[in-house]
């Protein structure tokens, strides 16, 4: 089995050449539990949650962006870094390039203003719908924050309902909670 | 349908038409074991793995524009028969001292260019597309092919000329 691995290797390094490689995915041990990452070549384009089914995951991937898939480790060190750091306290953001192609028009610019909540603070839908200019979507904000492809990179995790309680998330709350937790504790570079 | 080793099988769509296709990582993970032994089987030792590697960058490359009926294993099958009639061609080439048996050729010279072609296939009537697959790709008789496909001899043979003929219509070949 040894021997396949090397020739998985191999043909990653090769489609990658012959610019054949559309999605290259890993999936990481976390805090969280396995954590599915993919990229194309423009950036993270999915992570998801052991609770999502990584085979469907891959699945809609492979309908959505491409079919050409591979599992290619060493194309995510770097993201893995990212998400490591992040994670285990030792970063506030996951600076990493993002693809957000599996959004569009509205969805994508909520998505896309998430990184402007800070690290440890919180927004509620509301405040994210009026932050976008569009004071009265805010069940739209809620759908596309519960449709985050990139969640963690992209921190939906912290909006919240306008009472307080955490609403819902990709992962489960439990991973919205830890994630919080972790925030709310302090930070601490190393 | 020819049966097709059972690995992995469950997780890998079956030629159900219609459906999306699988990640390419699932076609790696159910065929790498059975393409390895192909090449292994057919080849010196030192060429075997370029020939795998090969094998499934071709696949690769063709997989977005397969027909979704096509039977995969089968159809993975030939390419890599193919491929390692091309890397032992290319490392009969490069070495002087003669070898001591002729790989299998396939009996119809498909190029190693020509998967954009499959674009094209891709468009063609169910039957058409399945005849001309397993004919010029696969290099199955026609019986064969009619076996596989259904209907007579003389049906795939039909349906092969007519596949071909709309193809020299797009001016392909």
């Amino acid at each position: 089995m040894n021997h396949l691995n090397d020739l998985h290797a191999d043909l990653v390094e090769r489609a990658v050449a012959a610019d054949l490689l559309d999605v290259a995915y890993r999936v990481l041990d976390s805090p969280l539990g396995p954590l599915l990452v993919a990229a194309t070549g423009a950036g993270v384009v999915r992570v998801a949650f052991a609770l999502e089914d990584h085979d469907a995951v891959l699945a809609d991937l492979a309908d959505r962006v491409s079919p050409r898939v591979l599992r290619a480790p060493a194309r995510l060190d770097a993201t893995a870094h990212a998400l490591a750091d992040y994670l285990e306290g030792r970063s506030q953001r996951v600076e990493v390039p993002v693809d957000l192609r599996l959004l569009s028009g509205y969805r994508r610019e909520v998505v896309g203003a998430l990184p402007a909540i800070g690290y440890g603070s919180t927004t509620t839908y509301a405040e994210l719908a009026a932050a976008t200019g569009r004071p009265r979507a805010v069940r739209a904000v809620g759908s596309a924050c519960a449709n985050n492809p990139v969640p963690v990179v992209l921190p939906c995790h912290r909006v919240l309902r306008s009472d307080g309680s955490e609403g819902g998330y990709r992962g489960g709350p439990e991973a919205k909670r830890q994630l919080l937790a972790l925030e709310a504790t302090p930070f601490a570079p190393a | 349908m020819p049966s097709s080793s059972g690995d992995a099988a469950s997780r890998f769509p079956r030629s159900d038409g219609g459906a999306p296709k699988a990640p390419f990582e699932l076609v790696v993970a159910e065929h790498g074991p059975r393409v390895l032994a192909i090449c292994r089987s057919r080849l010196d030792a030192a060429d075997v793995d370029d020939a795998w590697s090969e094998t499934f960058l071709a696949a690769l490359s063709a997989w977005p524009d397969l027909p979704p009926d096509l039977d995969v294993a089968a159809w993975l099958a030939t390419v890599a028969r193919r491929k390692c009639t091309d890397v032992h061609r290319a490392r009969v080439r490069r070495r002087t001292d003669p070898v001591p048996e002729l790989p299998e050729v396939p009996t119809q010279g498909a190029e190693a260019e020509d998967e954009g072609l499959w674009r094209h296939v891709a468009r063609l009537p169910t039957k058409q597309r399945q005849v001309i697959t397993y004919r010029y790709l696969g290099g199955l008789s026609h019986a064969r092919i009619a076996g596989l496909v259904g209907g007579t001899e003389a049906a795939s043979r039909r349906a092969a000329s007519d596949g071909l003929k709309a193809l020299r219509e797009k001016e392909i070949r």
